[in-house]
């Protein structure tokens, strides 16, 4: 390892430290106690590597533990890490684990676990699976030592390590690491802050966590997901409640102390409330995406696609879906808005034009036939901006059939190819959290793959190359120059429109402290 | 007895055949992909293929209808596509809430129900009986989840005497076990407290102009004891189906208000698999509702039996 230089081991510390220092850890929030937690979902899934769902990503930072992980700042930071070096070249790493981890069956991190775990999570993560096919080699060199050494550049080893969302690198076992990804885990064993208790688990109902008193964690502040992990409570309740208003009268007599996600008609009730705050805990959101089907007339022309562009007046979208101004805002990129790091607005469009729409929709052989827009009743962020766009697409002149349904029923229609008239559809709506769109890497939403791509099967060589020179690039300001190229290209080629950017509070009780601000539900830290 | 026990126990195997192939053909009909809601939303289409692959879900309908009746007849009725859960122990986990609640609100339903039936019968006419038909028709008519909703706001919001949401067990102690299912039960009981009134004062009406119940005032014995000795028991057969039948209205109505209630009720858990197209979950659970009910026309065909001795099967 002599060989190896220091430089990023020294930029990790020092930030590290910085963040430390600026914030001095002052322990005031008192400990024990039960938080009874409304979770946005259902948990019915304990496998994070197995599914995408956000419900399970926040069930995973409860179990398990990251190598590195994104601060409050979205700055890497080590988590499970102590130290970390690479080679001038950027073809080698080596990662050493901090002393004391241990997963909840008692057994030692070791260095093993962690390859096996990056095995099994890179067979299935998109970002993961980019970052495998660069490797030449990973493996432990001793037990809490482990090497990768890339065969072809990759300039996101870190980001990959420190992915947040769907789905996060988490570590567990070699022995359970070792199960078919395509296959759940049996067991629900990591070393994170809190451990799982399997036998007061309900689905549908309940899920019982206990905090993890062998968890040792980081000596920083706590900040997003990275810094220390202190477990001020003995015991975490997640009590799912379907019904919003039955949730908010739960949480208004004091029966449940966190609602993590309020439906936005709520919120004004629940911020008269002198015993309640209502708070943001993902500051910057999610992002409202419309998705054209790339294979069925009219929207296979790329000048159709651009009258969607056109089309869409995000502020109108927006006071439709979400009503309230102070819980969106109107961004003409791509990546997102605010203090991303990818944020432009090369390429954007301006104003709202619906003749230029019009326009460019008969260019691109627009010929009256019924487009079909799928409209997951049951679902509020993608049934509203359906009924807006069927609405915009008649202002076009466009032939519109609007297809009720429920969400189930649209994420296995969407997977359908043939043409609308045969089962399968034009465009649809949904939305991703800021993690999951926020760089060309992980936005599945841009992969111009053709039938690999995600839903809608955007095919584009251009894309291709730019996201993975993006990939590969170590040096952060020449990616910052691909992604803008990636946002121009996207203006062009129109793979989705945003319809915009919102927030959704969460609401606790005054008797919660210390609740974390990032873009997945994090439970450490609270004190009750 | 024992014989024509056996006979309608032997005939529920058919019935409850059909029901399974009906339930397992309507689901497989219905839209909806498990493996693209387990995958996630921005899981890749060929992510999405490989779990159906695990999962069998690939399979010819015939070979998965044929795997499944075949772990059925063995008494397994399979996993949760989701949580890898048998659906058994998932049952298992539900059905106490369930059975509390509708027995509770049966028990509170018959027991005002019937004897304001039988009061509005022999006041026939009167502002007595005007009222509680008025008050049947509108619990009758009322919503079940608006009525919840304003039972927590007064009871529990306003007045914060009983909860808002959840279940306790017994092993949680008698107090905390009824509190939870005062509201519920009030609510879920409205509906059926209405029916049964009602049906009650009709069969009532009808029994009360009998010869035998007019001898019986002849001869003098108390109003009571005609009414409830002899013409209420007369009136039964009706009222006892419509209690029977009663039981699957109370179970599709704890759907409602098992949601309305957070109360992790079999209701609850069929929604949730409907909603997910979990399918042996659905499947194992109308499978089981639909032996109750058989099991429920066997006992009230048994209780008119008892009830009547004219009648012999």
């Amino acid at each position: 390892m002599s060989h190896m230089h220091r430089r990023t081991f020294l930029a990790g510390s020092a930030a590290t430290a910085a963040v430390a220092a600026a914030a001095p850890y002052v322990h005031a929030q008192k400990k024990g106690g039960t938080l009874k937690f409304v979770p946005h979902a259902d948990l019915k899934i304990l496998d994070p590597i197995w599914t995408t769902a956000y419900i399970t990503r926040n069930h995973g930072y409860m179990i398990f533990d990251t190598l590195f992980a994104l601060d409050g700042n979205l700055k890497l930071q080590p988590q499970m890490v102590d130290k970390w070096s690479v080679s001038a070249n950027n073809m080698k790493y080596s990662f050493t684990l901090r002393d004391g981890l241990k997963f909840h069956d008692g057994q030692a991190v070791t260095a093993e676990d962690c390859v096996a775990s990056l095995k099994r999570w890179g067979a299935k993560d998109a970002v993961g699976r980019l970052f495998m096919a660069s490797i030449g080699k990973m493996a432990p060199t001793d037990r809490k030592t482990f090497t990768i050494e890339l065969e072809t550049p990759f300039g996101l080893v870190l980001d990959a390590l420190g992915k947040p969302s769907a789905s996060p690198s988490f570590m567990m076992p070699a022995r359970l690491a070792a199960t078919d990804p395509n296959e759940q885990v049996k067991e629900v064993i990591g070393s994170g802050p809190y451990r799982f208790v399997k036998d007061e688990w309900q689905p549908g109902n309940k899920v019982v966590y206990l905090a993890n008193k062998d968890y040792v964690p980081r000596n920083e502040n706590p900040s997003g997901a990275a810094g220390g992990k202190r477990v001020l409570v003995d015991r975490v309740e997640w009590r799912y409640i379907p019904d919003a208003l039955t949730a908010s009268s739960a949480l208004e007599a004091g029966e449940v102390d966190y609602w993590e996600n309020v439906p936005l008609d709520f919120a004004p009730g629940l911020e008269r409330n002198p015993n309640v705050t209502i708070f943001v805990t993902d500051p910057r959101g999610s992002q409202g995406i419309l998705r054209p089907n790339h294979l069925q007339p009219p929207f296979n022309n790329k000048k159709a696609r651009q009258a969607l562009l056109h089309m869409v007046d995000q502020a109108y979208y927006l006071q439709a879906v979400i009503g309230s101004a102070k819980y969106y805002k109107v961004c003409p990129g791509v990546f997102m808005c605010g203090g991303m790091p990818y944020e432009f607005s090369t390429g954007a469009p301006g104003k709202q034009d619906l003749d230029r729409a019009r326009r460019l929709l008969k260019e691109g052989g627009y010929d009256g036939r019924p487009i079909t827009v799928l409209d997951p009743a049951d679902s509020p962020y993608a049934h509203a901006p359906a009924l807006v766009t069927a609405e915009m697409l008649k202002k076009l002149g466009a032939n519109v059939d609007l297809q009720a349904m429920d969400w189930s029923t649209m994420v296995a229609r969407r997977g359908k190819k043939e043409p609308p008239a045969q089962g399968g559809w034009n465009i649809f709506h949904t939305w991703a959290t800021s993690f999951d769109v926020m760089t060309p890497a992980v936005a599945s939403v841009l992969s111009g793959a053709g039938d690999k791509a995600w839903f809608g099967w955007p095919t584009s060589e251009e894309m291709e190359k730019l996201r993975t020179a993006f990939t590969r690039e170590p040096d952060a300001g020449k990616r910052r120059q691909i992604a803008e190229q990636v946002q121009k290209l996207a203006f062009d080629e129109v793979p989705f429109v945003t319809w915009g950017q919102f927030v959704v509070p969460g609401a606790f009780r005054k008797n919660v402290q210390g609740v974390l601000q990032f873009g997945a539900t994090l439970l450490w830290n609270i004190s009750v | 007895m024992l014989p024509l026990i056996a006979r309608r126990v032997l005939a529920t195997i058919p019935v409850m055949g059909v029901v399974a192939l009906t339930v397992f053909a309507l689901l497989h009909l219905t839209p909806g992909d498990p493996a693209a809601i387990i995958a996630g939303d921005y899981a890749a289409p060929q992510d999405i293929a490989k779990i159906r692959s695990a999962l069998g879900l690939d399979k010819p309908l015939l070979t998965q209808v044929g795997v499944w009746l075949g772990n059925v007849v063995r008494g397994d009725l399979g996993t949760s596509i989701y949580s890898g859960l048998p659906v058994t122990t998932l049952i298992a986990q539900r059905v106490g809430p369930t059975i509390a609640l509708t027995l509770f609100a049966m028990v509170f339903s018959v027991a005002v129900a019937v004897p304001l039936g039988v009061w509005a019968a022999w006041r026939q006419g009167s502002w007595i009986d005007r009222l509680i038909m008025l008050l049947s028709v509108s619990g009758f008519s009322m919503p079940v989840f608006w009525l919840g909703f304003l039972l927590v706001w007064v009871f529990a919001i306003q007045l914060s005497v009983l909860p808002v949401q959840g279940y306790q067990p017994m092993a949680a102690g008698p107090w905390q076990f009824l509190r939870h299912l005062i509201l519920p039960a009030l609510t879920l009981s409205l509906v059926y407290m209405a029916l049964i009134a009602r049906m009650t004062r009709a069969s009532m009406l009808g029994v009360l102009k009998e010869d035998y119940v007019r001898t019986a005032f002849a001869k003098g014995l108390a109003p009571q004891r005609v009414l409830l000795g002899h013409a209420l028991k007369a009136a039964s057969l009706p009222v006892v189906t419509i209690i029977g039948l009663g039981f699957a209205l109370l179970i599709g109505g704890a759907v409602v208000t098992e949601s309305v209630f957070a109360l992790p009720g079999i209701g609850r858990l069929t929604v949730d698999a409907i909603v997910r197209r979990d399918y042996p979950v659905i499947q194992g659970v109308v499978l089981i509702i639909s032996g109750v009910y058989v099991l429920l026309n066997l006992v009230i065909d048994l209780l008119y039996v008892a009830l009547d001795p004219r009648i012999r099967y």
